[in-house]
């Protein structure tokens, strides 16, 4: 493992792999601004004309073997260039103030939810100021409408869409300090050199930021033009840098939503139908609920009944106490085959016509809908006033709650106040703001501030999922693949967020014509062409997606998991791959070798077979898997070794599941650009992978006549300690020469969920139609009751201590 | 109301609540320590663990009146003066590993990893990678590769 890994203990070390010796951009000059203030304050535009080259299409069909693909849109232009677009346009500022100890700080307009962002952004104003990373405090930012869509954390853009932006507010911040210093030091500011901080003079005379920070201030506000670092002379971005918040989170002092302490917002829990999105009815025993220990509320809201305590413990019991009429929710008459044949029907007819002169092969797969849940549950304080309204919680788009809220409580903007607070994770979730409206609901009703927890039961059973989907392949081949067409059938995606929004609109003004829905164009902007597969086609239909299902709990609570469509596209099209390779008899490393479309993903492709060992021999029932994939300006191959044999399979885990365990996984990337922090990105390397292989075996949840059948972390299989892969090894190739620094978030998932897939084919000689490969299997738990809505919390937890 | 007496973080302290309200909630709601995370309520998730007289233990399934006045309660933000320094070394294996992402796992791992050392110890063998599977506390964001070199490290320095 040791031998791609970036080395924290290390610090001066830079791993060879996460270099950027081929820089597209030396020295580079933009506009920014000094602000009047009593101290030094820089500022720099959000986007902005002069900041963001072209996005560089991806060279097609240079490669070997094979008929050049048909160009896809994602090939020139993809999510991640549309959500950088979507930041350009606001005309607002972000500033970076110093203050008179010579720290700076910096409020974030994106929201870190355990992705590292804040780490990232502290680097990069360290670098560009000569700071001690120590002394940049970066924190989040409350809501800003005035920043429209820039102020959204998603499709793993934060990096991409501010990597010169907040470069250039720190060379703005330095310029104006070494002007300061050449006054104090009586030198001209080329001779002053910049260290930790610290501004030295030829002569060897120094002066500390801190000293400067009144004498830099600006008396007005006015533009000036700074100079970027060159990045052959970073000695901060890129190296493997460790987590500026770790100190907090491992001394149990980061606080998180309910961890604050707003005064009087007491515990407040909901109850909540048996069925998805179930209407509320009459409650029978409200009164005699109110009168129990430590509650203070009882009332009705719209998703269910609240109710309001001293502690969460005593919310919980009150909340299975409730006898309440519930009725029907939108999909009760829904079940997993219902919705699977719903996808099928939808799915149209191949497009492309097969020739007599061609063989045809033709696949279906299906993936199961998955628990979108984070480990922090959904949870916010609301204090709502008659004239105000004060919101604490995890917003992905603040400036969307502020406006639900607003709307909500019939307020304007500029009276509801919202709190951006770090995450206990998101992945997609946090998005939505459904426990912030909800929590204002409450707020307002009963005229008491609340702190608004999700029960782990209902964060599994109402929250949001990654929608079920049908992946159909079609393909027509002879000597080469003909045609190539991907459909895929999927449960509606709830774009209802903003950043659909903030898509669609990037695309309309770049693909001017053609209209496309949120859903087509994010579909589009995800789905590149890899092979030289000829006449290449991808094709979105969403089902349930009636204008009933576009109401708030109208029908399937969607969202985007750890990515939207890509894992399931990407596995698809992959695990097709392989049985196309072996109708066409060769193997599927060689396979996609002959066929892939250009070097890039030639090279991961090898860079992978030869880290994972891929084709040595395996013993019977252990198999290696290979799969591409393209996303986030980052070109990725994964290797998976998946142990399949009956001894692993079948080992017993208390209330757990193991199955075929991953024995070695390697996931290889060329990134877009400079990766600022290379630990980092290999945290995200390893949580995507997780992820990824947790979906192809064990991860999903169950729909049964409207109700979902997990409720907790032993029923959801998600990746434990006892699934863990023996090896991981993270690989970051040198960057290409792009402008846009890539995204990590999301990364690993689509191309490790694929490469499983194809692993457990080469181990069993099966090939699954159904992911997670045990979602038919029967249900390995005995379901909680769906009324009383919560499981009771045990007594005998001392029975277990160790 | 009963009152209930025990040791947190070396403090006696003593609530008025009723008997069945879990140890969990005591500590947050009532007394203010945030270190232990709910993530189930149900003693699934590991996120509340603590220790009991230096046994790891989760709190939100067991009931305040099950816990006597002599009993000793440590959360995360007591583990390090149970080794009387700044930070404990599991911590710093931890911080040096660079393990945590949105670290709202991290208060039950350590607390977990801890007492998995010790257990070992006292069973006279040192830790091994069963022990580490064994341990059931979920980390959604996936830090597990990191969570077992940590395990590993801080274990030699215990
Ligand atoms: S909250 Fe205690 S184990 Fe999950
Ligand atoms: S670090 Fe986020 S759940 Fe573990």
């Amino acid at each position: 493992m040791a031998g791609h890994r970036a080395d924290p203990a290390e610090p001066d070390a830079v791993s060879p792999d996460t270099s950027f010796s081929k820089e597209p951009t030396s020295r580079r000059r933009f506009l920014g601004y000094l602000l009047a203030a009593p101290t030094l304050v820089a500022a720099a535009e959000l986007g902005g004309p002069t900041v963001f080259g072209a996005p560089a299409a991806n060279a097609a069909g240079d490669t070997g073997g094979g008929i050049p693909p048909s160009p896809q849109l994602a090939d020139s232009y993809d999510l991640t260039d549309a959500l950088v677009h979507a930041a350009r346009p606001t005309a607002n500022l972000i500033t970076i103030t110093l203050d008179e100890n010579g720290h700076a700080h910096f409020e974030l307009h994106r929201t870190e939810v355990g992705q590292g962002i804040s780490t990232t952004v502290a680097m990069l104003i360290a670098e560009e100021m000569d700071l001690p990373l120590e002394h940049v405090h970066v924190t989040l930012a409350d809501a800003r409408p005035e920043l429209m869509t820039n102020q959204l954390t998603g499709g793993s853009s934060s990096v991409s869409s501010i990597y010169y932006p907040v470069r250039t507010a720190a060379a703005v911040a330095k310029g104006k300090l070494l002007e300061a210093a050449s006054l104090v030091l009586g030198e001209q500011a080329n001779f002053l050199s910049s260290k930790l901080g610290v501004i030295t003079s030829s002569a060897g005379r120094s002066v500390s930021y801190g000293d400067l920070a009144t004498k830099a201030a600006s008396d007005s506000t006015k533009q000036v033009e700074a100079d970027l670092k060159s990045e052959s002379d970073f000695t901060i971005v890129g190296k493997p840098t460790r987590r500026i918040d770790a100190l907090d989170a491992v001394t149990g002092r980061k606080q998180f939503t309910t961890d604050l302490d707003v005064p009087g917002a007491k515990p407040t829990m909901v109850c909540r139908p048996p069925t998805i999105n179930g209407t509320v009815g009459s409650v029978n025993n409200a009164e005699q609920v109110r009168r129990m220990p430590g509650i203070t509320d009882v009332v009705t809201i719209s998703s269910g009944v609240a109710v309001r305590g001293e502690t969460y413990g005593q919310c919980i019991d009150a909340v299975n106490a409730l006898d309440v009429n519930w009725g029907p929710g939108p999909v009760d008459g829904e079940s997993d085959a219902t919705v699977e044949q719903k996808l099928k029907d939808a799915t149209p007819p191949a497009v492309i016509p097969p020739t007599p002169a061609t063989k045809t092969l033709e696949r279906q797969y299906t993936f199961a809908f998955v628990n979108g849940s984070a480990l922090g549950v959904n949870a916010a304080i609301a204090d709502v006033k008659s004239d105000s309204a004060e919101i604490w919680s995890t917003l992905k788009i603040p400036i969307a709650a502020q406006e639900a809220i607003a709307e909500l409580l019939g307020m304007a903007i500029t009276q509801v106040t919202c709190h951006v607070i770090p995450g206990g994770g998101s992945f997609g979730r946090t998005l939505f703001h459904d426990a912030a409206l909800e929590a204002a609901e409450i707020s307002h009703k009963i005229g008491k501030p609340v702190r608004l927890m999700w029960h782990r039961a209902d964060d599994c059973r109402q929250g949001r999922v990654h929608p079920m989907s049908v992946g159909t392949m079609r393909a027509s081949f002879a000597n080469d693949v003909v045609s190539f067409e991907q459909h895929h059938a999927s449960v509606r995606t709830d774009f209802g967020h903003g950043l659909g929004d903030a898509v669609s609109s990037s695309v309309a003004t770049h693909v001017p014509g053609v209209s496309y829905t949120v859903s087509e164009a994010i579909f589009l902007l995800t789905t590149p062409s890899f092979y030289n597969f000829g006449i290449t086609k991808t094709l979105l239909t969403e089902t349930h997606q009636s204008p009933e299902n576009n109401q708030p709990r109208g029908g399937f609570n969607t969202s985007s998991v750890r990515n939207v469509y890509s894992p399931n596209t990407a596995t698809t099209r992959e695990l097709f791959v392989d049985e196309l390779a072996e109708k066409m008899g060769m193997d599927p490393y060689n396979f996609r070798r002959k066929y892939v479309k250009n070097e890039k993903l030639l090279k991961v492709l090898d860079k992978a077979a030869e880290v994972g060992g891929y084709g040595q021999p395996t013993p019977n029932g252990v198999g290696h898997g290979i799969a591409l994939h393209h996303e986030y300006k980052q070109t990725m191959a994964c290797f998976v070794e998946l142990d399949c044999r009956p001894e692993t399979v079948n080992r017993k885990v208390r209330d757990g599941v193991t199955g075929p365990r991953v024995t070695r996984g390697v996931l290889v990337t060329i990134p877009g650009h400079v990766v600022v922090n290379p630990l980092g990105m290999e945290a995200m390397m390893q949580g995507g992978f997780i992820d990824g292989f947790a979906q192809a075996l064990t991860a999903s949840v169950h729909l049964d006549r409207g109700s979902i059948a997990e409720a907790s972390w032993d029923n959801f299989f998600y990746c434990r300690q006892w699934n863990l892969p023996f090896e991981f090894t993270p690989v970051i190739l040198p960057a290409e020469e792009s402008e846009t620094p890539a995204g990590a978030g999301e990364m690993g998932v689509a191309p490790a969920f694929a490469a499983t897939a194809c692993a457990y084919r080469a181990a069993t000689g099966t090939t699954p139609t159904h992911f997670p490969i045990n979602h038919n299997d029967p249900l390995p738990f005995e379901p909680y009751p769906h009324e009383p809505p919560l499981p009771p919390s045990p007594t005998n937890g001392l029975d277990y201590a160790y | 109301m009963p009152e209930h007496t025990f040791t947190l973080n070396g403090k006696q302290v003593t609530v008025d609540t009723e008997d069945n309200v879990r140890l969990l909630w005591v500590i947050r709601d009532l007394l203010g320590v945030t270190g232990p995370k709910y993530g189930c309520g149900i003693n699934v998730c590991k996120a509340c663990t603590s220790h009991i007289n230096g046994k790891a233990f989760n709190p939100c399934s067991v009931q305040v009146a099950d816990v006597e006045p002599d009993d000793e309660i440590t959360t995360i933000e007591g583990l390090a003066d149970t080794v009387e320094s700044d930070l404990h070394p599991m911590q710093e294996a931890w911080l040096d590993h660079d393990v945590v992402q949105c670290g709202y796992c991290q208060p039950g791992q350590i607390m977990a990893a801890v007492a998995t050392v010790r257990k070992a110890r006292d069973e006279g063998r040192e830790l091994s990678d069963a022990d580490i599977e064994g341990i059931r506390n979920v980390c959604r964001c996936g830090t597990y590769f990191r969570i077992r070199e940590a395990i590993k490290d801080g274990a030699t320095r215990m």
